[in-house]
């Protein structure tokens, strides 16, 4: 399968930190790829570098043959490239209707497109003109996932979205991120909790002191023990 | 019924009143005090046109503020430059705003608000291209900066304009009093008080119902955001800055006209007073400005009549006394 996403070398300092340190990964078109590894590895610099939030400062990163490298992150957005970041950064000011109204950047909330979001988050249906800030954190983070949906997307970066939410939530999330991958888009999405990677996850790649260590079947991975043990230090049935 | 529609119905998010109504409580608990009921009309009247015009200048302040994190100390030049613009109209139509008509008179004034705020504006996208540009997100070089522009551009006023005052004439109209009993209301503050009246409607309207009034209140609280779901920030912020430095000359053209003179000075005496006013309000909230520029005017008119000593310093015991009881201001944005 051809690579939606492709990273070659790539280097970001933040400050005088090197966090990158010469990141290859590719993502490969309508699969999702998991993004694991320990705490400063490196994941969210990946996933904000590919973005544009944070700027390469060596290597290569490809949507397609589109280079983005050189791009602000407003370009790399209208390339079609969705982003839910870790702090889920919605706008606490607004209303749901209004932070999802930014994420369609093309046009009006297209109707179906919202029926389809609310039937996985019918909350936001709930709560639609309360402000984002008095959601709770689980609700939060189905609007940052549906405001990055909002419009179809080619791209997905998704960064650790069951951080901190309770299981009955994380399993509906975890419905939701399958319909989302049903729809053929590619997906990059970091992520701790093993049984959300393991159930969502076609890929992996594993990080570690700002390089991918591993690259494979996110399958042959659960199924190996010592191979676990070996990129994360312990079995990955532990982050459970 | 489509998913828009099903929401509607929902409840909407409670604001809280009780900062908004500090002005009125404050004009209560003043109105024993003052004892005499015209005078009391007076004061207040004269403390709402004021703080329409602080308003007008410091909304734009808080804008640039919150939104782009810029401490704009150049915000003193677009007031100077609104208020030289104004003599730019009134001087050459001069006729228009002594005539018995009240046509011309309104004419000679909207288009001194019209010649105020456009040409400020100009200048604002010069001075963030040149001298803000270059500064984002370093908070010392911006003071640094911001100051040297308006330094500048005050020595470039004088250089165009002369270092005199340039006497300015109220419309004809607009001069004299409305006189209700023994309450007199100046014609002026009438006016500037719908002239305050109508900047903050019109930016409520466009940040609370348009597209670009949405993305303005989203880049305040998270500018980073905004630009990650496509938009380009940077435009946004110099259209901002552009906005903010209209509504300052705007403010220096009223306050020019009310006093009767346009000096390159009368933005730094306003100033502090802008920066009061949005710390007190929220900064980057616009609602929080208008009535920040309410509750100073008020305060400081209150005070000038009760205790004249008290009136140097009620603008920073006013701001000491809101931070101390919501030490984000009046209506905090969030994420800021």
């Amino acid at each position: 399968m051809s690579a939606a996403l492709t990273l070659q070398g790539v280097h970001t300092h933040i400050g005088r930190y090197h966090i990158l340190q010469g990141v290859d990964l590719d993502a490969p078109a309508g699969l999702v790829t998991m993004l694991l590894g320990r705490n400063g590895a490196g994941k969210t610099t990946t996933l904000r570098t590919i973005m544009g939030l944070w700027r390469a400062s060596k290597g290569r990163i490809a949507l397609g043959a589109t280079p983005l490298q050189s791009l602000p992150a407003s370009d790399v957005a209208r390339l079609g490239v969705g982003y839910a970041p870790e702090t889920m950064a919605v706008f606490s000011d607004l209303s749901v209707k209004e932070n999802l109204a930014l994420g369609a950047r093309n046009g009006p909330l297209d109707d179906k497109r919202l029926d389809w979001i609310f039937g996985f988050f019918p909350a936001l249906r709930t709560f639609w003109l309360s402000r984002a800030g008095s959601l709770s954190g689980g609700q939060k983070q189905m609007l940052a996932i549906a405001r990055a949906i909002v419009e179809p997307r080619e791209l997905l970066l998704i960064d650790e979205p069951t951080k901190g939410l309770a299981p009955a939530i994380v399993g509906s999330l975890i419905a939701c991120l399958k319909e989302i991958k049903a729809t053929g888009v590619t997906i990059l999405m970091v992520e701790q909790n093993f049984r959300v990677a393991r159930e969502v996850g076609d890929e992996v790649r594993v990080m570690d002191n700002g390089r991918i260590v591993h690259e494979g079947g996110m399958a042959e991975l659960a199924a190996d023990d010592s191979l676990q043990g070996r990129l994360l230090g312990l079995s990955l049935d532990a982050h459970q | 019924m489509s998913a828009l529609d099903a929401g509607q119905s929902l409840p909407r998010a409670r604001r809280e009143i009780l900062p908004a109504l500090t002005p009125l409580l404050v004009a209560l608990a003043a109105a024993p005090f003052i004892g005499s009921a015209s005078t009391f009309v007076t004061l207040t009247a004269a403390g709402l046109a004021m703080g329409m015009m602080i308003f007008t200048m410091a909304s734009g302040l808080t804008l640039v503020f919150g939104m782009m994190d810029v401490l704009n100390f150049g915000h003193s030049a677009f007031i100077a430059l609104g208020a030289y613009a104004a003599t730019l109209v009134f001087l050459p139509l001069a006729s228009w705003g002594s005539a018995d008509s009240f046509a011309l008179n309104l004419a000679v004034f909207l288009l001194a608000a019209i010649a105020a705020a456009l040409l400020s504006a100009a200048f604002g996208f010069v001075f963030e291209r040149l001298i803000v540009k270059p500064v984002y997100g370093q908070h010392l070089k911006q003071i640094l900066a911001t100051i040297g522009g308006a330094i500048i551009a005050e020595q470039l006023l004088y250089a165009v304009f002369g270092p005199a005052q340039i006497p300015l004439s109220l419309p004809r109209t607009f001069e004299g009093s409305f006189v209700f009993g023994e309450a007199a209301i100046e014609k002026y503050r009438v006016l500037a008080t719908l002239v305050g009246l109508t900047v903050f409607a019109g930016e409520m309207l466009v940040l609370n119902r348009t597209k670009i009034g949405l993305l303005i209140r989203a880049g305040v609280e998270n500018r980073e955001m905004v630009e990650a779901l496509g938009y380009r920030v940077d435009r946004l912020f110099v259209a901002v800055f552009m906005a903010g430095s209209a509504l300052a000359g705007l403010g220096g053209a009223m306050m020019a006209l009310y006093r009767g003179q346009a000096h390159a000075t009368i933005g730094g005496e306003f100033l502090v007073l802008c920066f009061i006013v949005i710390i007190i309000g929220g900064l980057g909230s616009v609602g929080g400005s208008f009535v920040a520029s309410i509750l100073v005017a008020l305060i400081a008119n209150y005070a000038g009549f009760l205790a004249p000593k008290l009136a140097l310093m009620s603008n920073i015991l006013a701001m000491v006394a809101v931070l101390l009881w919501r030490p984000r201001g009046l209506y905090p944005v969030s994420g800021r």
